[in-house]
């Protein structure tokens, strides 16, 4: 490793280039940024370990960077080392407001774009961002060395999205190298250095904040103005905390303590918090002994945007849940929850999340690194109902929605950019049309890519329109999405009844219109779920007290061996102990025993209603209400 | 004394196999190492005295048998002497009581008056014939082959000859309509037999019919056709006067059979034959199992008897006839392996086999046999539900109940924690 000249805390801001990586999944900015390290000297070759940066084990499978880090980057332009800050940014949408501090501890932005499949509806998204914040564009086409790369044609489309000539747009592979030098050289050239004021009260932007089982807390800042010293009192300006810091320091590549941190560096402040959300992202750290007199700009506290219950299959499991919520909480402030009681699934959290695959993480997470089986429950929005007497309800759970006369529901909106090859037009606008959205503009990227800009209900996204949107354009279309304020609509409670009884896991709160449809899903699925039993089981949908939907799973009329001669006899006793283990994994509904794998089965996304019987059903159904 | 003590001949060969059928059966002629139909009936006879020699020095004493039957397979495809012959050597080792009952399992088509006139004067008192339809689509359905008027003509023989007379009929077979099962049901209470089985065709993936079944050739069986069936069965056969004794038979009044019942009542057995089972209800001392496995063969060692030490033993011959003949040869009780009940294991045994006899399973017997007992909580459902009726300390399947005996069993089963 070469020594480098610039020592944090003792650099002037006009060597310093801070810049981020913005690019699609896949599009290959890990790579580039394993490149860049292994370029610059501080990654020795045979230390390089594939996409360096990603660490978590979900991320690496998933190719998506969730947390960012930020790596100081000694690099020699004209004779003279510069100190780089590279931030990396997570690429998705539900992770917006990240990606926006993340912008903010930046003065540049690398926009990464795959040679081969050219700008997708995030990556746009992120990157009117970063004009938004006045960040200076470096265009950059990726795995140029791919056979089927169109660089030229990638090229005039970023020329026409970012008013640049072609010729302006780098052309690099992550994967030989190619190229990546000379993005260096034009990081250095381009992108402006900070312009903080290095004598003023310490103001440092907290951009990022993980949890380290070995160390704690760990906070990403950017310095902005003034400088932090090691053994200085810290103050956290919004939370209102102070601190004793244990360290502070740089990552280049991996942590290095540091006496000090100076205007405009970026690096890293160990607080001994004990969660991320004492060490908020936006959050302005400044000295305790001088503190700044204003905060910097632009924070907030994430929002859930969606929620869903999370039970044990195994209700014993109930305390490792909490315990492993609360440990994932250390490391992500976004994570709400709180204890819930279901008739029908047993303990378990409501839980609010930024957004599906915000979601989704969570629940592979906890799966996979603590272990549990988890059934979770139709995702749902918060809908803000207002009753007959007046009064207003926050609904995050069907279970919450009130009985009785509703005056009127309001449901979140939100603004959705969908870009796509213009042969799938169409199809995306159908799509759109059945999940209530309305469209307003369509832009023309190039000739051949369109984008679409539609304003649907949350509800709408959050259940299975990403699927569908994929299936649909047969994968190339993409899609982004930010709040878009809200809406009244017609919107009811459909409940599912076995035996008469309300199984409050399966209540969803849907629109009117699509409320037979559900009905008529749900009730079938579990026709088809729960095993017969020794009497009749009617499988109801209902809006309050109309019943909307019915199957029966009509009684089991034989469960006898017909022979149990001399050699049969262990064969039945084994089978019946069998029998006897799979029952403990039955849920008791009334008198009903219904399967573990049924509620799962239920309640997974993603069926849509194209057999003929459910057609038939959901058409009677309408016709009766009509 | 000893409960009442059985024997079972296996005898594992068949014309050819049907598709349904999921018995230790071969249709070769030799397979190999002494195991051919011609010298089967020697192996049996070693395998027995094998047998009783293992009894003995084991400090097993068994009463004489009180019934044997021949199973298969089908024991018919030996000649009528061999099956004598196997009966003598019973009879030599063991004894026999006075009015033992004596079965063998019959192809209508392979046997003649002087075969069953051998068996006869052989000692053998009753036949039980697979009859399985008297509707010619079914049959081939099932592959069977035999021609039905051989079963009119042999069942008169058998009665004549003074032959207890039973047949099998299988419902539920692809494409039996309900007038097809009722045919064959009326044409099994015409013969006269006094011992009629049902059983409702089971498919067994591994057999050319769940071959079938699973590639869609053919339909599954659907359970509330069998269930149609069981009840139409239970109502023509009641009416002609035989009373069901346990879920699949009927018998006029003393003319069950014994040796089944021995089965469902739990007594010992002794299995003969290739992947025939036994049964002992009290073995003494046992040895560490895995030492016993690590011997040729399986030995359980046993000297002194004290009851705290008992328990029972189920055993199984090696399947395949060619590796059974050589164990025989080794001078081994043939036996693939076997199981050491528990005391738990063997009250839900007693749960599962009592609950589908018509003479029910006795609450103040189990209690008194095992130590345990089931709650009036869950006898008082199955009651109210329809599922059993009680007689004083006995609990009997309704008609729903023997449909459902697999959910009274768990409920039961469930009852003792």
């Amino acid at each position: 490793m070469s020594q480098q000249h610039n020592q944090p805390g003792f650099t002037d801001q006009s060597l310093i280039r801070n810049f981020c990586i913005i690019a699609h999944i896949d599009h290959g900015k890990s790579t580039v940024a394993d490149r860049i390290l292994q370029l610059s000297g501080i990654v020795p070759e045979r230390e390089m370990r594939d996409r360096f940066l990603d660490r978590m084990d979900i991320e690496q499978e998933r190719g998506i960077t969730i947390k960012s880090q930020a790596v100081r980057v000694p690099w020699t332009y004209d004779g003279q080392e510069y100190t780089l800050g590279m931030i990396d940014t997570p690429g998705h949408v539900d992770f917006n407001y990240e990606v926006s501090r993340a912008l903010a501890a930046c003065e540049g932005a690398v926009l990464l774009v795959d040679a081969t499949q050219g700008i997708e509806a995030q990556t746009l998204s992120n990157l009117y961002l970063a004009i938004d914040h006045d960040l200076t564009i470096i265009p950059v086409l990726n795995k140029i060395d791919l056979p089927s790369a169109e660089p030229d044609k990638h090229a005039d489309e970023i020329a026409g999205l970012i008013g640049c000539e072609p010729s302006d747009v780098l052309r690099v592979s992550g994967k030989t190298g190619e190229g990546v030098k000379e993005l260096l050289d034009r990081i250095v050239v381009d992108v402006p250095a900070p312009k903080g004021d290095p004598k003023g009260d310490a103001r440092a932007l907290i951009f990022d904040s993980v949890y380290d089982s070995y160390r704690g807390i760990v906070t990403y800042i950017r310095m902005v103005d003034g400088e932090l010293r090691s053994r200085e009192k810290l103050h956290m300006m919004s939370v209102g905390t102070t601190y004793d810091p244990i360290e502070i320091g740089v990552i280049s590549p991996d942590m290095m303590p540091t006496r000090a941190l100076g205007a405009g560096e970026v690096g890293y402040v160990i607080t001994g918090a004990k969660d991320v959300s004492q060490s908020k992202v936006g959050d302005t750290i400044t000295s305790a002994a001088n503190p700044a007199k204003t905060p910097l700009p632009g924070y907030r506290d994430p929002q859930p945007m969606v929620y869903a219950g999370l039970f044990p299959i195994d209700n014993a499991q109930f305390p490792e849940l909490r315990e492993a919520l609360d440990k994932l909480k250390l490391n992500d402030a976004a994570l709400v929850y709180e204890p819930e009681t279901s008739v029908a699934l047993g303990f378990g959290f409501r839980c609010g999340f930024l957004g599906l695959l915000h979601m989704e993480i969570v629940s592979e997470r906890l799966s996979r690194e603590f272990g549990l089986d988890l059934i979770s429950t139709a995702p749902n929005v918060p809908y803000e109902v207002t009753a007959e007497d007046g009064k207003v309800h926050i609904v995050t759970n069907p279970s919450e929605f009130p009985e009785g006369k509703i005056k009127k529901i309001v449901e979140p909106m939100v603004a959705a950019d969908i870009i796509t090859p213009k042969e799938f037009i169409g199809a995306v606008m159908d799509l759109c049309q059945e999940h209530r959205g309305t469209m307003s503009t369509m832009e023309y990227l190039s000739t051949e890519r369109v984008e679409m800009h539609y304003r649907i209900p949350l509800a709408e996204v959050v259940f299975d329109f990403f699927d569908q949107l994929k299936s649909r354009t047969k994968g190339y279309a993409s899609l982004d999405y930010h709040e878009d304020g809200e809406q009244a609509a017609d919107l009811v409670k459909v409940d599912i009844l076995i035996q008469g009884e309300r199984i409050d896991a399966f209540s969803a709160i849907v629109h009117r219109d699509k409320a037979y449809s559900y009905g008529v899903m749900m009730t079938k699925k579990l026709r088809e779920l729960i095993p017969r039993q020794q009497f009749e089981i009617p499988i109801q949908a209902a809006i309050g007290s109309r019943i909307i939907a019915r199957e029966t799973i009509r009684a089991l009329r034989k469960d006898v061996l017909a022979k149990c001669y001399g050699g049969d006899i262990t064969r039945k006793r084994k089978l019946l102990e069998k029998q006897k283990a799979g029952k403990k994994r039955m849920k008791m509904l009334g008198h009903v025993e219904v399967p573990q794998e049924a509620f799962v089965a239920a309640l997974s996304t993603g069926e849509s209603a194209n057999d003929r019987d459910t057609k038939d059903k959901i058409r009677a159904a309408q016709k009766s209400e009509g | 004394m000893r409960q009442p003590f059985e024997v079972y001949v296996h005898v594992p060969f068949c014309i050819r196999r049907c598709g349904y059928c999921d018995f230790n059966t071969y249709t070769a002629l030799d397979l190999g190492e002494g195991a051919s139909r011609a010298n089967y009936a020697t192996l049996a006879c070693l395998e027995m005295r094998h047998v009783h020699a293992w009894q003995e020095a084991h400090g097993i004493h068994e009463p004489p048998a009180s019934t044997v039957f021949f199973g298969g397979g089908t024991p018919t495809i030996l000649p009528a002497e061999d099956l004598v012959t196997m009966l003598d050597t019973v009879r030599e080792l063991w004894g026999m009581e006075e009015h033992a009952e004596i079965t063998t399992e019959a192809n209508p088509d392979s046997v003649d008056r002087e075969y069953l006139h051998t068996l006869r004067q052989g000692g053998f008192t009753r036949i039980s014939f697979g009859m399985q339809s008297s509707v010619p689509h079914v049959l081939r359905t099932l592959d069977r082959t035999h021609d039905p008027r051989n079963v009119i003509d042999n069942v008169r023989i058998a009665k004549e000859l003074g032959f207890e007379v039973s047949v099998d009929l299988i419902y539920g077979a692809p494409g039996e309509s309900l007038a097809d099962w009722c045919a064959s049901v009326q044409t099994a209470i015409e013969l006269g037999v006094d011992h009629i089985s049902a059983y409702a065709l089971t498919i067994e993936p591994h057999t050319k019919m769940g071959r079938q079944i699973a590639s869609g050739q053919i339909a599954a069986p659907n359970d509330d056709d069998e269930a149609a069936k069981y009840e139409i069965a239970d109502a023509m056969l009641s009416e002609a006067g035989l009373q069901w004794y346990e879920i699949s038979n009927w018998a006029a009044p003393g003319h069950e059979s014994r040796h089944n019942l021995g089965y469902w009542r739990n007594v010992d057995w002794a299995g003969i034959g290739p992947g025939a089972h036994s049964h002992y209800g009290e073995v003494f001392n046992v040895a560490d199992p895995e030492q016993q496995d690590a011997k040729a063969g399986v030995e359980i060692a046993a000297s002194a008897s004290t009851a705290e030490q008992a328990c029972s033993l189920r055993a199984w011959d090696i399947p395949h006839p060619r590796v059974w003949a050589v164990a025989l040869a080794n001078h081994r009780v043939p036996w693939q392996g076997y199981e050491l009940i528990s005391a738990a294991e063997n009250a839900e045994e007693i749960i599962m086999l009592g609950i589908r006899l018509h003479e029910g399973f006795d609450l103040d017997a189990f209690t008194e046999r095992t130590g345990r007992r089931i709650t009036n909580y869950v006898v008082d459902s199955l009651v109210e539900e329809g599922l059993v009726t009680r007689d004083g300390e006995r609990i009997i399947a309704t008609l729903r109940g023997r449909l459902l005996n697999d959910l009274v069993i768990e409920r039961l089963l469930d009852s003792l924690e």
